[in-house]
This record gives C-alpha cells, sequence and structure tokens, in this order.
C-alpha cells in the first residue's frame, strides 16, 4: 500500500519503483534456460545462503576464540586488538575482489568474507561479556576451590550467553551481506551477488528483475536473523523475559 | 576445650589507591571454638567484610594469619572446608534452583547419587523444594538468599561464612529468616561467622558479638550472648535480649568516630 501508494503520488516512473506485481511476476518469468525465475532465485537464494551459514559459523567461532584468548591474556589482547579494528575500517568491497584472488572463486572464499564481517562483532561483545561476571559470583567459585577450567564452563561461559546472541544477531545480517559482496567480483557462477550484478547490468531492460533480486536477498538475511533469535530463546530460555524480535 | 577452629592472629591489611594505601584492618585477633556463632558488628568502613574475606581465604592479609581447622586459610579453601553467603543471592540465573545447590557438589566431583538427595534434602530445609524447578527471577529475594543458603551448606562445610546476608530484605523477612538460619545452622555442624549491621539481629544469632569500629578497622568488645537456645522468637520479647542490645549499642556508641550516631543508631 505504501509501495503502490508512494508511487501514484509522486508519479514515480517504472523504472524507478516497478510495480509490486511486476516484481512478483518476475519470479514466474522464464529465464534464458527454460527455467522459471524463481527456481533460478531459489538455487542461487541456497547457494548465497550456505555461504553465508558456513561464514557465520567460521566468524563466530573466530570471534570466541579471540575473545577467549583476550579476556585470558592482557598482552594478547593488547598486541591483537588494534589489529582487530583496523580489519574492520578496511571497506569488505575492497577486501573481497583480494580473498577471491587468493582463495579463488569457490563458496570458500566467500565464506571467508562473511566470516569476515562475522568475527568483529562476537569478539568485542563476548570479551566484555566474559568480562563483566559478578566478582561476587567469582568469589563464589573460589570459596568453592573452583578450577579455572570449572570457574569458564560453569560461569563465565553461560554469563556471557546473553551477550553472544547480542553479537550473533548483528552478525546474521552482515554474514549474508559479506558472502553477496564475495560474490561480486568477475568469476563467480553462483549466488545471489552474480543475479544481482547480472539484473543491475539488464535494469533499464526489465527493472523488476533487480528489484526481486533485492527482496530475495533481504528475505535471506530476515530468516537468518529470526534464526538466531529461535536459538537464542531455545538456549537463554531461563531469562525472565525473551528478547524480544 | 579443644583448639579453636578459626584463629585470627594479629591480621592487618592495607588497600592500594592512588591516594596511598588506607589501612582496613590493624592487629585484630579473634579465635572461635567449633559450634560457635560469631557475629561481627560495626559501621561501614570498619573492615568487617575483609575480615570474613581474610578467614576464607578470598582476601590476602597484608599481615598476620588467619588459621582454620589447624591449616592455612588457603588449604581449608582447597579441602572446601567453607560454606559462603553473600549479601546477595549470587544466585546462577540460568540454573534452577536445585541446580544451584548442585553446583557446589558438582564442582568438587561428587558422586551423581549425592549430588541429587543432599541438594533436595537441604530445600526441603529451607522450605523451598516445591520451587526446585524455578529459576531464580521467579523467586522473591528472601526465597534466593534461603537458596543460597542451602548452597552454602550442600558440601557440609565446617565453616559458614555470611556476609550481611539479610541486609537487602525488609525487616519482617529478616526476622523469619533469622529464625530458620538458626535451625538450619543447629542441624548442621558448622561454625558460623556472620557480619551483619543489625545489633538485633547479631543478638539474636550469637554466642558472641564482635563489635568493630573504623579507620583502621579493630575489635572494639566482644559481647557474650548468654541468651538461651534454641532461640524462638519470644527471646526477642525478654529483658535480657534488650540488655544485650544495648550492651552492644553502647560499644559501639563508645566510638568516638560513631558519637554523630551515623549507623550504629539506626541499625536496630
Amino acid at each position: 500500500m505504501v509501495w503502490e501508494g508512494g508511487k501514484a503520488l509522486f508519479a514515480i516512473p517504472g523504472y524507478k519503483l516497478p510495480h509490486l506485481h511486476e516484481i512478483l511476476g518476475d519470479f514466474l518469468r522464464e529465464g534464458a534456460g527454460g527455467e522459471r525465475w524463481f527456481s533460478i532465485m531459489a538455487q542461487n537464494a541456497g547457494y548465497t545462503a550456505l555461504e553465508s551459514l558456513i561464514g557465520f559459523t567460521l566468524g563466530g567461532l573466530t570471534g570466541l576464540v579471540l575473545a577467549i584468548g583476550f579476556t585470558h591474556s592482557r598482552l594478547l589482547e593488547r598486541g591483537l586488538l588494534p589489529y582487530v579494528v583496523a580489519s574492520q575500517t578496511v571497506p569488505v568491497l575492497a577486501i573481497a575482489p583480494m580473498v577471491v584472488v587468493w582463495l579463488g572463486t569457490s563458496w570458500f572464499s566467500k565464506a571467508v568474507i562473511a566470516a569476515y564481517l562475522t568475527f568483529f562483532p562476537v569478539t568485542i561483545n563476548m570479551a566484555r561479556g566474559l568480562r563483566a561476571i559478578d566478582p561476587d559470583a567469582l568469589a563464589l567459585m573460589r570459596a568453592l576451590a573452583a578450577t579455572s577450567r570449572q570457574v569458564f564452563v560453569k560461569l563465565r561461559f553461560p554469563a556471557s550467553l546473553p551477550y553472544l546472541f547480542t553479537a550473533l544477531r548483528i552478525s546474521a545480517t552482515a554474514s549474508v551481506i559479506g558472502a553477496i559482496v564475495g560474490e561480486l567480483p568477475v568469476g563467480s557462477r553462483f549466488g545471489m551477488g552474480v543475479v544481482i550484478i547480472n539484473a543491475a547490468q539488464y535494469y533499464n531492460w526489465r527493472p523488476a528483475n533487480l528489484w526481486a533480486a533485492i527482496l530475495v536477498s533481504a528475505l535471506i538475511g530476515i530468516a537468518f536473523y529470526h534464526a538466531v533469535v529461535l536459538l537464542e530463546r531455545r538456549v537463554t530460555g531461563w531469562r525472565p523475559s525473551a528478547p524480544a524480535i | 576445650m579443644g583448639a579453636p577452629i578459626i584463629e585470627i592472629v594479629d591480621v592487618g591489611k592495607s588497600f592500594g589507591g592512588r591516594t596511598g594505601p588506607t589501612e582496613a584492618l590493624r592487629a585484630v585477633s579473634l579465635s572461635v571454638d567449633a559450634g560457635e556463632f560469631i557475629s561481627i558488628i560495626g559501621p561501614s568502613g570498619c573492615g568487617k567484610s575483609t575480615l570474613l574475606r581474610i578467614v576464607g581465604d578470598l582476601v590476602e592479609p597484608t599481615s598476620g594469619v588467619a588459621r582454620v581447622n589447624g591449616k592455612s586459610a588457603r588449604q581449608a579453601r582447597l579441602d572446601r572446608d567453607y560454606g559462603i553467603v553473600f549479601q546477595t543471592p549470587v544466585l546462577y540465573d540460568w540454573r534452577t534452583v536445585l541446580e544451584n545447590v548442585q553446583l557446589p557438589l558438582e564442582l568438587a566431583g561428587r558422586p551423581r547419587q549425592e549430588r541429587d538427595a543432599r541438594p533436595l534434602a537441604l530445600l526441603r530445609l529451607v522450605g523451598l523444594e516445591a520451587f526446585r524447578g524455578h529459576f531464580p527471577w521467579q523467586l522473591s529475594g528472601g526465597m534466593q538468599q534461603r537458596v543460597s543458603i542451602a548452597r552454602a551448606l550442600a558440601l557440609n562445610p565446617s565453616i559458614l561464612l555470611m556476609d550481611e546476608p539479610f541486609g537487602a530484605l525488609d525487616e519482617m523477612t529478616r526476622e523469619r529468616l533469622n529464625l530458620e538460619l538458626l535451625q538450619v545452622w543447629s542441624a548442621s555442624a558448622a561454625t558460623a561467622l556472620f557480619v551483619t549491621h543489625s545489633i538485633a539481629e547479631a543478638v539474636f544469632l550469637s554466642s558472641r558479638v564482635v563489635v568493630m569500629s573504623p579507620r583502621p578497622g579493630t575489635i572494639d568488645r566482644i559481647v557474650d550472648i548468654d541468651l538461651p537456645r534454641p532461640r524462638l522468637d519470644k527471646i526477642r520479647a525478654q529483658p535480657r535480649f534488650f540488655e544485650l542490645v544495648t550492651t552492644v549499642r553502647e560499644s559501639l556508641r563508645e566510638d568516638p568516630a560513631l558519637a554523630a550516631g551515623d549507623d550504629a543508631g539506626r541499625a536496630i
């Protein structure tokens, strides 16, 4: 309604903002190979989702390891944190082609780029969560002669789970962006990034195609986000109020 | 009389700070016999919590020594001789009530059977068996603190350290929990060291009340509480109870730093 209303109200031409039915209709159009577009989109979306998922997992684990390292060693933190921060100041658009050159155009390079966007929020948030422990909760562990391993497994880690999930929510959408950006450089053959590049080239001819690709890409990100929220509810179900969407 | 279970000898503690070290405790000595219930009372900043934490090897003394069960405090801690209760319940949010009480047994690697049976018996003792599956946030502050006491007793410790456990509770809950604590404590074999702000609470619970004064923290006086046990609520109405409360209050007042009567006057 807002879409079509805005379009009518401001007399936005079709090439700037196609009708919704045109965008949805694009999914039914036959592609060059005779396949319908919804099937083409689904295949590419699946490809991108898989890359994102692998990158998300890879980045999440990297972030976790870094955060645990940082909380165990101030020296490690002082040595590495500047580079971790610096890594995020370089635009992913600049990094992506290099990673593709280094690692090839397979799914792996895309997953690495997705991981690149994922690990940072996890590192920062988890490092904070692991440190934000009630001093008396630690004193209790000490009074009970807990080993440092027990302190980690039974106190630090579970206590910092809410921090971890906050980071994972941010990372969930970022990892999809990373995978798509990773698919943009020349040489990639599958994924939403490829679909978007192609659609952009033919935009004047059939604008609805790009809009459909954007829609699908957004849906992947939204699905990822909700998967994390679902997991969060399941893992931290002990919390008084389920975290809001 | 046997050897004291807790022996604090000439303990001093200074904390470093930007404006130079602050002396929290000076030359504190105290002997506690097995089965005693000792309260430490004094205004804020008198080092009573620090003293408790030195006994529990949570804080290192700058000078002097604390010995427990004939061992160093450190060895006693490693042998899991302590149960501890803090001002806040310090329950782990992600564990149920039962799982919180199981924690000490888990850490000590006790067998499964004991890990199941002992916490349930303790929860029954503090009247919370029905809440074993609840999470801490679902319980009132008083109930949470009862869980915390059950947890402290999980390993049958010989020393029960309590750092203002009822300080955050309302007066009615506090009095009820005082009574419950005495029941639970007398059912255990633990010697209790109890830090408090409340004169009435100290007199009601203790066999001796240690009165401290601040800057630096020293022991002013030790008041023997000769009220009979078991102590029931009606003891609070007896003349001897009032006499002892008055004695403790006057010991606190004698301190010139407190003449203005900041905490001490209000504590009851």
